[in-house]
């Protein structure tokens, strides 16, 4: 199974990623530059943190209308598997691959600081190795992580289980004080239509060794290599 | 010619910036505001041999494309010779 990370210019979790995937999950991983739209011999992307472009305009907006992200929507339609964190969340939205959008944080200050997300459905290949009630602690690092979408949009990922984390305390408890941006119902990260797409605003990549913290991230991971080695089996 | 083109936020969207902006000016001594909301401001500087409904549907195209982001924001386009 071979493993893409995509970089922006202003990318800067790009090596992170690259690094669990090479060293915990031990698989093949490239990393890939935007204005490459070949991605035929890849089975799962990664968009990382960042700053792509600077968050000019709208932070992921123009990453979203770089060349590689045509053949990322190729790609998703295509049922592979796409793992957005944090300014990759954001560029997912942007791009249209996921609904809602980020905004600016509802205290407006930059967080920086691990915090605990629920595992909310474990119906992704993304989270299939967890259980529902899981409490991972994650860093996040964001000013624009506040989740919101329409009415209708919240329905359709309720009703779906498409909302994969969301902000807790360390118990699991989701409620407004543990909602650390003011995202809509504490949303963390949520799946598309079809499961194959999943963005989340924490950073599980920078959450898989214990000197940094928390090892959390790794059943993320874990679940993903898994999902790619259940399909090619 | 120029395109303007205004972007705010929906009014159903949270603008904490606007808050913060109000709070100061509140300090300021400023009275009766009861609202602030902050949007972008785009100028476009156009080939002047457009004709006007031409180049008011590409600054409208590129303010719905690319100048906005429609799940939170609206806009509106002005052209000025």
């Amino acid at each position: 199974m071979k493993f893409g990370v995509i970089v922006f210019p202003g990318s800067n979790c790009d090596h992170d990623a690259y690094h669990v995937i090479s060293k915990h999950v031990g698989q093949p991983v490239d990393f890939i530059w935007h204005r490459d739209t070949d991605l035929s011999s890849y089975d799962a992307l990664i968009i990382p943190g960042g700053f792509s472009y600077g968050d000019y305009l709208r932070a992921g907006a123009l990453a979203s209308f770089s060349p590689v992200m045509n053949s990322v929507k190729k790609f998703a339609a295509q049922d592979k598997l796409v793992l957005g964190i944090c300014n990759g969340f954001q560029i997912l939205c942007e791009a249209g691959l996921l609904p809602g959008a980020l905004i600016r944080n509802r205290e407006l200050h930059f967080i920086c600081e691990h915090v605990n997300v629920r595992v909310e459905s474990t119906n992704t290949p993304f989270t299939h190795e967890l259980r529902t009630g899981n409490v991972l602690t994650m860093p996040i690092a964001h000013a624009e992580g506040n989740y919101v979408c329409d009415d209708a949009t919240l329905a359709e990922l309720q009703r779906d289980d498409r909302i994969i984390f969301r902000y807790s305390d360390a118990a699991g408890l989701v409620s407004d004080a543990t909602n650390v941006n003011g995202s809509r119902d504490n949303i963390a990260g949520i799946c598309s239509r079809g499961r194959n797409v999943m963005g989340l605003m924490p950073h599980p990549e920078r959450a898989c060794e214990d000197s940094l913290g928390s090892s959390d991230g790794r059943a993320v991971f874990h679940s993903l290599a898994g999902a790619l080695a259940a399909a090619a089996a | 010619m120029k395109a303007k083109v205004y972007v705010t936020l929906k009014p159903s969207v949270l603008d904490p910036q606007g808050k913060a902006i109000k709070h100061s000016v509140e300090l300021l001594g400023y009275a009766g505001i009861d609202d602030v909301r902050q949007g972008k401001y785009f100028e476009i500087a156009l080939d002047d041999k457009l004709a006007e409904d031409a180049a008011r549907e590409e600054a409208t195209r590129m303010a719905r494309e690319v100048l906005s982001n429609p799940i939170i924001e609206d806009f509106r386009v002005e052209i000025v010779q």
